[in-house]
């Protein structure tokens, strides 16, 4: 019995195409990623049941430390370019052009404002949260924290940019820091600012987790 | 493709004593490189944490001194959450009386079952918690119980500064060792 002759086919694919996508997925993947800016301030965030996004334009950022110190940050270079007047205008920072511009790349502001000048000339690796004082807002009488709110609540009218105030703070921050922060907002008629939190899943049982099940919306 | 074109086109036939030279093949097998770009990505995607932080919203009360402007909370409806020091939670139902005998202890953990007890046994409109962190209060555990009040859907919440007699009442409950 002759059996006609199977023709035998090889096994071996072709593994070009999948090694084009393996590494298109991988460059797609490197490139897109945004790396996580090297924080000069260490700042642990606590928890909380809240699943809106933190905006990330027109920040005016409060960083409390777990030392107590205050730090202040804003990221609207215009916007800082107008406080930087504001300060030589009100406050007498007595800033020079060169210092403006020092101030408008700071990243951020953690000293007295009677040492603001001596803050704009340290070199960046000094910029850290140990090695600053932070705003004094350790009492109400010395609250500088106030003064700042006031020329940046005024800094940002006059540029007419948006307003998005929010507190960082950290997990061992003690509650009087807090508070006196709350106080230079109120003070300056801040009465609507968000904190930074770490998303965190709700608790099933309670409230807001039927809430949740239900399909309403849940208004943070 | 990973192959290229070797037939030597036009060459004339070599002579009979010339050796063809053995055609290598430049096929090549990717599967090795295939696997590596894979676990690469899965690398990648495993180490990549999504740090999107997200933010909780707090509305401050305009402070005034004019009594007659200030809300008023209906003593019934009213639950006071005072915030010690290492998670210790007080709290006490109305208005604090002079020998302290609703003042209670609890924990962090253990404060939202008294939450939802005081939801269910008040009639909504009435409810109101207050929050009065004391000094030895961490930031976190200010925001665990903003959270909270999230989390059990409570309406009406304040933040208020604590009175010197009630953080006398914490330290007192601190020091007979009331709390841990």
């Amino acid at each position: 019995m002759a059996r006609p002759k199977i023709a035998r086919k090889s096994t071996i694919v072709d593994m070009t195409a999948m090694c084009d996508v393996a590494f298109l997925l991988l460059s797609f993947f490197i490139l897109t990623t945004k790396f996580k800016p090297d924080e000069a301030i260490s700042v642990t965030t606590p928890n909380s049941v809240s699943s809106k996004a933190a905006p990330e334009k027109d920040v005016t950022l409060v960083t409390i430390t777990k030392d107590g110190k205050v730090f202040i940050s804003l990221n609207n270079d215009a916007v800082k370019q107008q406080l930087a007047e504001e300060l030589n205008e009100s406050a007498g920072a007595n800033l020079n052009p060169t210092e403006v511009k020092e101030f408008v790349k700071a990243s951020f502001y953690g000293t007295p404002l009677s040492q603001l000048k001596s803050f704009l000339a340290l070199p960046k690796d000094k910029l850290t949260d140990a090695n600053l004082p932070g705003i004094p807002a350790k009492d109400t009488a010395n609250n500088e924290v106030v003064d700042w709110m006031r020329y940046i609540v005024t800094a940002h009218s006059k540029t007419g940019d948006k307003f998005n105030l929010i507190v960082k703070g950290d997990n061992m921050a003690k509650y009087p820091q807090f508070k006196n922060v709350i106080t230079a907002f109120k003070k300056a008629d801040q009465f609507k600012f968000q904190m930074i939190t770490n998303p965190e899943g709700i608790p099933t049982g309670t409230d807001l987790w039927r809430k949740f099940m239900k399909g309403e919306k849940i208004e943070q | 493709m990973a192959e290229m074109d070797t037939s030597g086109g036009g060459h004339k036939k070599k002579g009979p004593g010339v050796k063809k030279a053995k055609k290598a093949s430049t096929r090549v097998d990717l599967t090795p490189m295939v696997d590596l770009g894979f676990l690469l990505i899965t690398f990648f995607i495993f180490t990549t944490t999504m740090s999107q932080p997200t933010a909780m919203k707090l509305f401050l009360p305009k402070d005034t001194d004019n009594p007659e402007e200030q809300n008023k909370a209906k003593e019934s409806g009213a639950l006071t959450l005072l915030i010690g020091a290492k998670d210790a939670v007080y709290y006490y139902e109305g208005q604090l009386d002079a020998q302290a005998s609703n003042f209670k202890t609890s924990t962090m953990n253990q404060i939202r079952s008294v939450i939802i007890d005081k939801k269910r046994s008040t009639p909504e409109t009435d409810l109101v918690i207050i929050i009065k962190p004391s000094d030895e209060a961490t930031y976190k555990e200010v925001v665990d119980m903003l959270d909270e009040m999230t989390i059990n859907d409570i309406k009406r919440y304040a933040l208020v500064d604590i009175l010197d007699i009630e953080s006398q009442l914490i330290k007192a409950t601190e020091g007979s060792g009331g709390a841990q």
